[in-house]
């Protein structure tokens, strides 16, 4: 493998100094499970690695209101949080279906992003839930929307000199419902041909019937039966991966949902329109109909998976059960 | 560019060592410290047979970097036997069901096997699954590992 010389600073001044001090000869690692990947398939040849794990305090998962994510907080770590499974949950997701056990004990949320596949699990969540990211440099900080970080496949706004300190993610308003589902061949260690997430802010927490989401009828028929309880969104976020050059929100489709009453035909139009926004490619792992057509199908399923967890919370499901 | 020196427990016992920083923490195990146990399969994180446990925790030493086990515990396929030589329940049970073909998922099997017990003791079959979800197996179908791992987590 390329050499490269391994430097453990202790801060995170002294990690940007050292940045700043190497130029483009520098990258830093949090977790490595991407950045070592790159080094050896030859994509990535730094001269020196600064290493983020020996500064404290960076693995943090914080919520003081708004939950924050620190640029060591492992897959695991949150996989393992209560918290963001019960009150974020679409991230918590994403965490359960990427990689491995072992890749998770290891690579970060704040790695995951930066790498920025538009394939990476954890955007579309971090998307739907309205993250922020803080962005750290010797010059100062600021604080983006994620939906501003991505640039291309594998790009970011990242400048030269900037570290990413922190995901900022709002508290959510009551009555909100989140889910992502990984579209994938294997069940553990695979990319994803398609990932879909949602998040849901409804009027009310109760149905007359909450028991119909644990049959195995068809949506459609669900919904029909939910339509007497006049559910209004208040609110609503879809986030696409491998749809596009980079994690997207189908935004057109928000909008025909966003303070409407949910019902069947409602919510096929909206899955519709995600379809038509989305910029699907023939690759590898799916081609563009294809895509197309589960977007349609996997909107529809998200959208009802996030009220699932508003109106039967107790039963925060992994979206593998879907209908 | 200068080796780097730093000490870590590997297997209860505690060690020293002189590397190159650029290293794989799996090329230290096996190369210089001769534990050969640990294999090299796709060398990317993406099929398990490199694992090993860091404080208890599976990883991947294929491209784990060494440097950031200094002060912390690596246990490796060769540390599950007792002090008498005998062989692990984990490892007693592979054999007894017949777990073990070609041998070569084996230790990273086994060792994911052990972080899962330790961690949820009576797992049921979805999460011996999910346990052992980054150790790929292309002999037995798992099935076999799977009757191993539930007839291990019976007997403690």
């Amino acid at each position: 493998m390329k050499k490269f010389d391994y430097l453990k600073p202790k801060t995170i001044d002294e990690a940007l100094s050292l940045l700043n001090q190497y130029g483009k000869k520098a990258k830093f690692i949090a977790g490595g499970t991407d950045v070592i990947v790159m080094i050896k398939q030859k994509t990535m040849a730094p001269e020196v690695l600064i290493s983020l794990r020996g500064i404290p305090g960076l693995d943090q998962i914080q919520y003081d209101g708004s939950l924050r994510i620190g640029p060591m907080v492992t897959h695991r770590a949150i996989e393992k949080s209560e918290l963001i499974r019960k009150e974020f949950s679409a991230l918590a997701d994403a965490a359960d279906v990427l990689g491995s056990v072992q890749i998770r004990n290891v690579g970060t949320a704040v790695g995951n992003i930066c790498t920025a596949a538009p394939s990476a699990d954890t955007a579309t969540p971090l998307l739907v839930l309205a993250t922020q990211v803080k962005i750290k440099s010797l010059k100062g900080e600021r604080t983006i929307p994620i939906e501003a970080f991505f640039k291309g496949p594998g790009e970011t706004v990242l400048n030269e000199g900037e570290l990413v300190t922190e995901l900022i993610i709002p508290k959510p308003l009551p009555n909100t419902g989140s889910a992502y589902w990984k579209h994938q061949r294997r069940l553990a260690l695979d990319l994803p041909i398609l990932g879909v997430s949602a998040l849901v802010s409804l009027d009310k927490n109760t149905i007359s019937c909450s028991d119909i989401l644990c049959t195995t009828s068809p949506i459609s028929t669900i919904l029909h039966a939910m339509e007497q309880d006049q559910l209004v969104c208040k609110e609503v976020r879809i986030g696409l991966g491998v749809a596009a050059p980079t994690p997207m929100r189908a935004a057109k489709a928000e909008n025909l949902l966003r303070g409407q009453k949910i019902s069947d035909e409602l919510l096929q139009e909206v899955a519709e329109a995600a379809s038509k926004e989305a910029q699907p490619r023939d690759t590898l792992r799916g081609e563009a109909w294809y895509r197309r057509d589960m977007i349609k199908v996997s909107v529809k399923r998200m959208v009802m998976k996030s009220i699932e967890r508003v109106v039967r919370p107790e039963e925060t499901v992994f979206p593998v059960r879907l209908w | 560019m200068p080796k780097r020196t730093f000490e870590f427990i590997l297997n209860g016992e505690p060690v020293q060592v002189e590397i190159e920083p650029y290293l794989t923490l799996l090329q230290l195990l096996r190369d210089r410290l001769e534990l050969t146990g640990t294999k090299e399969a796709c060398g990317m994180g993406e099929c398990g047979a490199c694992t090993v446990l860091l404080d208890g925790k599976p990883i991947n030493s294929c491209i784990f970097p060494p440097l950031e086990v200094e002060g912390k515990s690596v246990t490796t396929i060769e540390g599950l036997m007792d002090a008498q030589g005998n062989l692990h329940p984990i490892q007693k049970a592979f054999i007894e069901h017949g777990a073990i073909q070609c041998g070569f998922c084996t230790p990273g099997m086994v060792l994911s096997a052990k972080a899962l017990l330790d961690e949820n003791p009576k797992p049921t079959e979805e999460e011996i699954r999910n346990g052992i979800a980054g150790n790929l197996c292309r002999c037995t179908g798992y099935l076999q590992i799977l009757q191993a791992i539930k007839a291990a987590s019976n007997q403690t």
